[in-house]
């Protein structure tokens, strides 16, 4: 007897689901074992770490030197409420470093390297240059793959200390505009009491968003079908799906840190 | 009744049968979702020889060099390239097979974020480590002089013709020296002028290699220029395999209008 056709979509649905996941793992699995095998492509890993490093940080900056600005904004006007604006540079730079300069780091890495990676490896994808690299001997695994991922892994906990930094210093900037004071106060407020794991699983849970960032946009890039429209398809479910999962990854990690560092 | 000995006899004579010929694909099915595209089909080339592979567009021409080079597997059936059965190779034993193949892709596959001289070092920058860079340089210009292209070294893929291309692909092709050259339509959407200069070349490049060749086209002008024997293909399998003389005698239908058509 045919299925309904709702049931029928549906378990289309599930089994696309489960068989994205299971190649997803099939696929880093090779970029793992081609990333620990020599040789070791270091040129190419220093070209990328380059373009996700040195070419997203000023949009990295940016978006960390806007947030700076819109939460002493907001601070400032919850906390007057309460009389405690005493509290603002803590909840800036609390607020800056253990959540919004990781998670805009990781959006905005998700955007800008995400979109890139997938479009310029599924280009690679449709005009056969991939499987040049595999007729020639080359795996692309290696070369391509396992380059970008590490190199979004190394980078990403540099950015967000740049991300950090700009939203702290923009946070003071507007802070000292109403009410002024000097840095050198504004941080050591901030940072009162604070010890070293308030700051550095935050920051370092970003190595985690740079795998998925990596990973997802290199996996949607090498399977990609279909000419130029697949090229876009790529780009987008790059972005889109990373920018997903290091939110959802987010959640998973902040509980995890909350678990073990408090 | 054959002896043990008559059958270890038997084996080794056509092991080394096997060994003479560069490349031998046995009974290869090869199925993409319910459409069958190589239905059983058996063809061999031994060095020195060429063979062009002709048939209509989606008989499986491509696919049977994708085969060839271990980019696809068969579903049943088997690809020996000089003897070696290439299905079960792990990725880096089939890297040494590969090392010994040029593959021309249809449309050039240059990767386009290298220069023309990038291209074509590159299968030298990644297998052959104990060049020096002089050696190198002076490798790369020999091909492309070879190909006519020496004035081309720093021009990007896109800056220069289709043709050119295709030579640029052709000189990456030959860089490691290879013994089985694959050839997927070397002459496709070019000009007249351009095509005979290809096959001139092609011819050219046999004489001094010495190199088992296949070359799928559909242009049988080409065909008959470069190739020692011709197989046309119909319905994933061979009508009919022999020279040019064999295919215009052949009574049978397809290959008649196949060539009144050309």
């Amino acid at each position: 007897m045919p299925l309904h056709p709702g049931i029928s979509s549906s378990t289309g649905l599930i089994s696309g689901f489960f068989e994205w996941f299971g190649n997803l793992g099939i696929f880093s699995w090779q970029v793992i074992k081609a990333a620990v095998t020599p040789p070791f492509e270091g040129r190419e890993l220093i070209r990328q770490l380059d373009d996700v490093g040195s070419k997203s940080l000023p949009l990295v900056a940016l978006a960390g030197a806007a947030v700076g600005v819109v939460l002493s904004m907001e601070v400032r006007s919850s906390m007057s409420r309460f009389g405690a604006t005493s509290l603002l540079p803590s909840a800036i730079v609390y607020s800056v470093v253990q959540e919004m300069g990781p998670t805009i780091t990781g959006l905005v890495v998700s955007g800008r390297v995400g979109a890139g990676i997938g479009a310029e490896l599924a280009s690679m994808k449709v005009t056969e240059q991939i499987d040049a690299m595999e007729a020639s001997a080359v795996s692309p695994f290696r070369l391509l793959a396992a380059t970008r991922i590490v190199a979004c892994i190394l980078m990403l906990p540099l950015l967000t200390l740049a991300a950090d930094t700009c939203g702290i210093f923009m946070g003071w900037l507007a802070q000292t505009l109403v009410s002024p004071i000097s840095l050198h106060q504004f941080i050591q407020a901030g940072f009162s009491g604070a010890t070293l794991s308030d700051f550095l699983p935050p920051t370092f849970k970003t190595a985690f968003f740079g795998l998925i960032i990596g990973l997802i946009a290199c996996y949607q890039g090498m399977r990609t079908r279909g000419g130029a429209e697949g090229v876009g398809r790529a780009a987008t479910n790059s972005v889109v799906l990373a920018s997903l999962f290091v939110i959802l990854a987010d959640v998973v990690l902040v509980k995890l840190i909350l678990v073990i560092f408090h | 009744m054959a002896t043990a000995y008559d059958t270890a006899i038997e084996q080794e004579e056509t092991q080394q049968g096997d060994s003479a010929l560069a490349v031998a694909v046995e009974s290869v099915h090869k199925t993409f979702g319910r459409h069958t595209v190589l239905n059983g089909i058996s063809l061999s080339v031994k060095r020195g020889e060429t063979l062009a592979v002709l048939g209509r567009s989606g008989t499986g021409k491509s696919v049977l060099l994708r085969l060839i080079v271990g980019l696809e597997t068969p579903d049943s059936g088997s690809v020996r390239i000089s003897g070696q059965d290439i299905a079960g190779l792990s990725l880096d034993q089939l890297g040494v097979v590969r090392k010994r193949m040029g593959f021309l892709f249809q449309h050039a596959a240059l990767y386009d974020s290298l220069t023309v001289g990038e291209n074509v070092a590159f299968p030298l920058v990644h297998h052959r480590g104990d060049l020096s860079r002089a050696e190198r340089s002076d490798r790369v210009n020999q091909l492309l002089a070879e190909v006519g292209l020496e004035r081309a070294l720093d021009k990007m893929p896109s800056d220069i013709s289709g043709g050119m291309q295709k030579r640029v692909g052709l000189a990456r092709a030959l860089a490691l020296e290879p013994e089985i050259l694959l050839l997927d339509e070397p002459t496709a959407g070019l000009d007249p002028i351009s095509s005979g200069e290809i096959d001139d070349l092609i011819l050219k490049l046999q004489r001094e290699h010495q190199m088992a060749s296949i070359v799928v086209t559909h242009d049988m002008h080409s065909a008959k220029t470069i190739a020692n024997r011709l197989a046309l293909l119909d319905k994933g399998n061979v009508v009919i395999e022999g020279t040019f003389e064999d295919l215009q005698q052949s009574k049978i239908e397809f290959a008649q209008e196949f060539l009144k058509l050309s």
